[in-house]
């Protein structure tokens, strides 16, 4: 029977948040892509929160602009509330996020994918991969189309065998009652790649008429909107706001789950899949923290054209009724009208120890994966990986070097890195605590940090790079200055000092000492500081916190300087761990399964001891010398 | 790798004549200029030629340590490639250990297991055929230093660094949960608590400082078993031994080992007698029993007490145990010198080929010899202490001095206002280092606190 044959250079399978990424980012490195979606009208869909950033989140969609995504810019055209969180805290982790119109953040991604030179977008459910000799030649589609490529990207999400759960009621779908993918799993398998099954939820949508917000507190967006791209100026993203509302559960809320909980999927064991810790369903909160009285609720809108509100915080698997009793024992809820119901859903993943630091896999060239298929979640964890993930892709095709960001380089190399190197047995989620550099990984210098490499791969364009290699001199520069501008202790200091609520000066000082003050700012001593030109705000933010934290600033680079060390060390690919007898046998095993890339790497595999790195050390040396 | 600047001590600890402390890496020369100081004063040893030997003192601060020569050996031509220093002082426990840690206070770190070796190997020193050796040296002398570690560490202490431990964690992860889901959970009413909390870790900290001078953190001192035949003195001697005007230590309470112990010093020697619960238990039991133990506790000892009866004639018992004692560093006491003595000395002398001393428990009679005679064999160099012990010591000191100085850093960020994710920063070292004393990595801990003690999320 004929079949529809095509060629392409790169595939990309599933249009969520990683897919689009990786698909924008391959086709912009002038590659021949076609990205594949099981509906045309789920392209970069919001299944569960309708926001975007966050704590952490916010750093990966900063360091994800910066090297030339397209997430930080789609949401600075459809943000409805934008907030910087944590902003009284250290600026490592003031982070941004922005309340998404959801139905817009869709619509506006779709448009960039359709109008993107040399990508196809493309409905239709890949189903099969096609490989010669371990490497990737294709894929096939549902209808038996195929379509030759030289690299495939695997974004599937939640969609691999998917299965949504409330109560008793079972349905065989994706998120939102789209199609599942159902037979690529048995595809992925037959290639030899370990597929693990992974849990995750989201709370009910509620019709916004039906609330009484009179009962809850308002939550409003900044007055200074902060972009998230550094492509966009904040005087022209200023807009009207639309306002979010925190409400609590009660004792009788969790009276009513407590008396449910036989019926709830979860814990009849219904659901097999392993849930995240950190975003447990209301019925997890209430058994595992019983002695929390009550648990905030954030009523959030899904968009300005729909009166549909998301539930933040009561994600659930109960039963339908289960689930009205307890949303209308919340306050302001009383008399709530649920529009969709809240459900577990579970799904296909993968074990990502399987992938390199490009995200490709070990066992089959050309194939690479992003975003939940990894066994990450979040639309932002998703996007981060989707970027690379295109990019190395690309990269291969073009027979060059895949870009890894290391540890110390962002917070997109620590979620790689993490997702790599460690055991995974939930969905995995960023968090700032994962960072050990993260006084220098902070979202307000991602360009700077990061720029060189967009540029370099071809995603930042010249016009954008030099901007940034202006901004580091100036900030350079005026360091440089204000270190050495003397301040005496004379009457004007003293004054304005004592104006401020700052200690007056014993004797002399700079005034890159006096913006170390805790209390004192760059913007503060301007009287003070006469020669002072006039300097763009984000040169006057990098100056004021270099400054001020350089002491902290300057430990962490030199612990980087040591990270790096072990970093550079790398492993050859063919080593075998089955020949230095010395290790021990538990680190012969993680280390012959996981294949780091580096001595680094290898260090972070638990199970590995110091003295198995000193082993592997000694024996590399060898190998040196002997070739 | 880490290329930091390390140092330990070369030579075996005694109590007798030289100990080498070596310092390799790229400060050693930095950290050698502060803390030496030639007679006249002047001499700047990284300003000499290499290969070289200085007499002069160690210092710390306005304080002289010892008098000491020292060799200073520039790199590449060294064991290590490195820049290396050799500090020979006058030996003596005390001493060398406190050349160490002023060492390791302007700024180097107390040498992995093998550490040295390893480097001259990486460093291309070493011969490649000696890969092999390379990696048995490592492998046994961290496998020796960690069983030595955890081994030696008394049992009240770990109850005790896990604890502040726990209580470490537990305000990392309220930090650090606060951070990454601020609209749950707020930070803002957390800081009175923490100060408690932090005030707190530093006093517990402190006071484990305190004991570790002590020597009360690790155990010490020559394993010493007393053993013999029930009723033959044991327990006697062991009260005469740990008198009041001699014990320095005696079992501190809460301690989780079944083996108690108590340290005695004689002659600034010190001895950790092993199983004294033992020797109080078995005095009024069948023979038989006595000689099951005595097989048992020497086998764990460095130093074998025995105890013999002289009133009585010797049985098949005894014989044994001269058999067991041969091959080991021992003493045989003819106790009961007080009665009538019916043994052989000098069967028992050719028997054990051991000294004889002939006391009297009760009576105090000759346990000033018994004394002596144990001062000598320490400084003859018969008996060493295992130099791991030591090591281990001043690893988890400095280890305690590191976190009390992360947590008072923490209480100075929060007076003056720092913002709160810098506490953690600190937080996070203490906690590491804590963990080093009882061998704990930090892995996930951090992570699986937060998701354990606070509710996150959406």
């Amino acid at each position: 029977m004929p079949h529809v044959n095509e060629e392409y250079d790169v595939v990309v399978v599933g249009a969520g948040h990683a897919g689009c990424e990786a698909a924008l980012a391959s086709a912009r490195l002038s590659l021949n892509t076609i990205i594949f979606t099981i509906s045309m009208d789920s392209i970069a869909l919001m299944p569960c929160n309708p926001n975007v950033g966050g704590s952490s989140k916010g750093h990966l969609v900063r360091e994800l602009d910066a090297l030339g995504g397209e997430m930080g810019k789609n949401i600075d055209k459809t943000f409805i509330q934008s907030k910087m969180l944590n902003k009284s805290k250290g600026p490592a982790v003031h982070s941004l996020r922005a309340q998404a119109d959801k139905q817009d953040y869709s619509r506006e991604m779709r448009l960039v994918l359709e109008n993107t030179d040399n990508l196809t977008v493309r409905q239709g459910e890949v189903t099969e991969i096609l490989t010669e000799d371990g490497k990737v030649v294709g894929v096939k589609t549902f209808s038996g189309a195929t379509y030759a490529c030289k690299a495939v990207v695997l974004c599937t999400g939640t969609y691999l065998n998917a299965r949504c759960v409330y109560g008793d009621v079972s349905l065989y779908t994706g998120p939102n009652g789209l199609s599942a993918a159902t037979h690529l799993t048995d595809s992925l398998k037959s290639l030899g790649i370990e597929m693990y099954r992974f849990k995750t939820g989201t709370p009910a949508r509620i019709d916004k008429r039906s609330i009484d917000f009179s009962k809850m507190e308002e939550q409003k967006g900044d007055e200074d909107i902060v972009p998230f791209s550094f492509t966009n100026k904040p005087e022209d993203l200023q807009r009207d706001q639309i306002s979010c509302w925190l409400t609590y559960t009660n004792e009788k809320t969790h009276e009513i789950i407590r008396g449910s909980l036989d019926r709830s999927p979860l814990y009849s064991g219904d659901i097999e899949g392993t849930g995240p810790r950190y975003c447990p369903s209301i019925e997890d909160k209430v058994v595992r923290f019983a002695d929390k009285e009550r648990h905030q609720v954030f009523i959030e809108p899904e968009g300005s054209y729909t009166n549909e509100m998301y539930i933040g915080g009561m994600s659930s698997s109960l039963p339908e009724d289960v689930q009205y009793a307890m949303y209308r024992s919340v306050a302001g809820l009383e008399n709530a009208k649920i529009i969709r119901n809240a459900y577990a859903i579970e799904y296909d993943c993968i074990n990502a120890n399987q992938l390199k630091g490009s995200l490709e896999f070990k066992n089959v060239e050309g194939l690479f994966s992003g975003g939940q298929f990894n066994g990450s979640s979040g639309y932002e964890e998703a996007a981060a990986q989707g970027l690379m993930a295109g990019m190395n892709a690309a990269l291969k095709v073009l027979g060059k070097e895949p870009v890894v960001l290391d540890r110390s380089e962002g917070y997109i190399g620590v979620l790689i890195d993490d997702l790599v190197t460690k055991e995974t047995h939930e969905p995995y989620r960023m968090m700032t605590s994962r960072a050990e550099y993260r006084l220098i990984l902070r979202q307000d210098n991602a360009d700077l940090r990061l720029s060189e490499i967009g540029h370099n791969v071809g995603l930042i364009d010249d016009d954008r790079y030099e901007y940034v290699a202006k901004k580091r001199e100036m900030i350079r520069a005026e360091i440089i200055r204000l270190e050495e501008c003397k301040v005496g202790a004379n009457r004007e200091v003293q004054e304005l000092l004592e104006s401020l609520g700052s200690q007056p000066l014993k004797t002399g000082t700079t005034l890159a000492e006096l913006i170390r003050r805790p209390e004192l700012t760059y913007e503060d001593i301007a009287a003070l500081d006469s020669e002072r030109e006039e300097l763009p705000k984000d040169v006057i933010e990098q100056v004021n916190i270099n400054i001020k934290y350089d002491g902290y600033i300057t430990r962490q680079l030199k612990q980087v300087e040591q990270f790096k060390k072990l970093e550079n060390k790398k492993i050859p690919a063919d080593i075998n761990y089955d020949d230095i007898n010395s290790l021990r046998i538990e680190a012969r095993q993680k280390l012959s399964t996981i294949r780091p890339a580096s001595v680094g790497q290898a260090s972070r595999i638990s199970g590995v001891s110091p003295a198995d790195i000193s082993v592997l050390l000694v024996y590399l040396e060898v190998l040196r010398h002997s070739k | 790798m880490k290329t930091d600047t390390i140092a330990a001590i070369a030579t075996a600890l005694s109590n007798a004549g030289l100990s080498i402390v070596r310092i390799s890496g790229e400060e050693a020369f930095d950290i050698i200029d502060r803390i030496y100081v030639s007679k006249n004063g002047k001499k700047v040893l990284s300003e000499q030629p290499s290969h070289t030997i200085h007499y002069g003192f160690i210092k710390d601060g306005d304080e002289i340590i010892d008098e000491v020569m020292v060799s200073i050996m520039k790199a590449p031509a060294t064991y290590t490639k490195e820049d290396v220093v050799e500090i020979n002082c006058h030996g003596g426990v005390i001493v060398t250990k406190k050349i160490l840690q002023t060492i390791i206070k302007y700024g180097a770190r107390i040498a992995e297991p093998g550490e040295f070796t390893k480097r001259a190997f990486l460093n291309g020193r070493i011969d490649l055929s000696q890969a092999e050796a390379v990696i048995d040296i490592i492998h046994a002398k961290s496998e020796y230093a960690l069983s030595s570690s955890l081994s030696q560490l008394k049992g009240s202490v770990l109850e005790k660094v896990k604890a502040i431990r726990d209580s470490v964690i537990y305000d990392i992860a309220y930090i650090e949960a606060a951070l990454d889901d601020p609209e749950h959970i707020i930070i803002e009413e957390y800081t009175e608590e923490l100060t408690t909390h932090i005030k707190s870790t530093i006093a517990n900290i402190e006071n484990l400082l305190a004991t570790a001078d002590n020597g009360k953190i690790i155990s010490e001192g020559i394993k010493t078993a007393i053993v013999g035949k029930p009723n033959a003195g044991k327990s006697s001697l062991l009260n005469n031994l740990v008198g009041e005007d001699r014990a320095i230590v005696t079992d501190i309470a809460g301690t989780t080992r079944d083996t108690l112990e108590e340290t005695i010093q004689l002659h600034g020697v010190v001895l950790n007698i092993i199983d004294t619960a033992g020797i109080r238990n078995t005095e009024d039991v069948v023979e038989k029993i006595g000689v099951d133990r005595a097989k048992k506790v020497a086998n764990n000892a460095d130093l074998v007490l025995y105890v013999i009866d002289g009133s009585r004639e010797l049985d098949t018992n005894d014989y044994e145990i001269m058999e067991l004692i041969k091959d080991r560093k021992a003493i045989v006491l003819v106790n009961k010198s007080d009665l009538n003595q019916v043994v052989d000395i000098e069967e028992i002398k050719k028997l054990t080929n051991k000294e004889v001393i002939v006391i009297s428990a009760k009576n105090n009679t000759n346990i000033e010899t018994l004394e002596k005679t144990v001062e000598s064999m320490f400084i003859n160099g018969k008996l060493s202490f295992n130099d791991e012990v030591y090591i281990t010591n001043v690893r988890h000191k400095t280890a305690l001095e590191e976190s009390l100085v992360s947590a008072k850093q923490v209480l100075y960020s929060i007076e003056s206002g720092m913002p709160e994710d810098f506490y953690t920063i600190d937080l996070m070292n203490a906690y590491a280092r804590l963990g080093e004393i009882i061998g704990e990595e930090v892995g996930e801990d951090l992570v699986n606190t937060i998701f354990q003690k606070f509710c996150m999320g959406k």
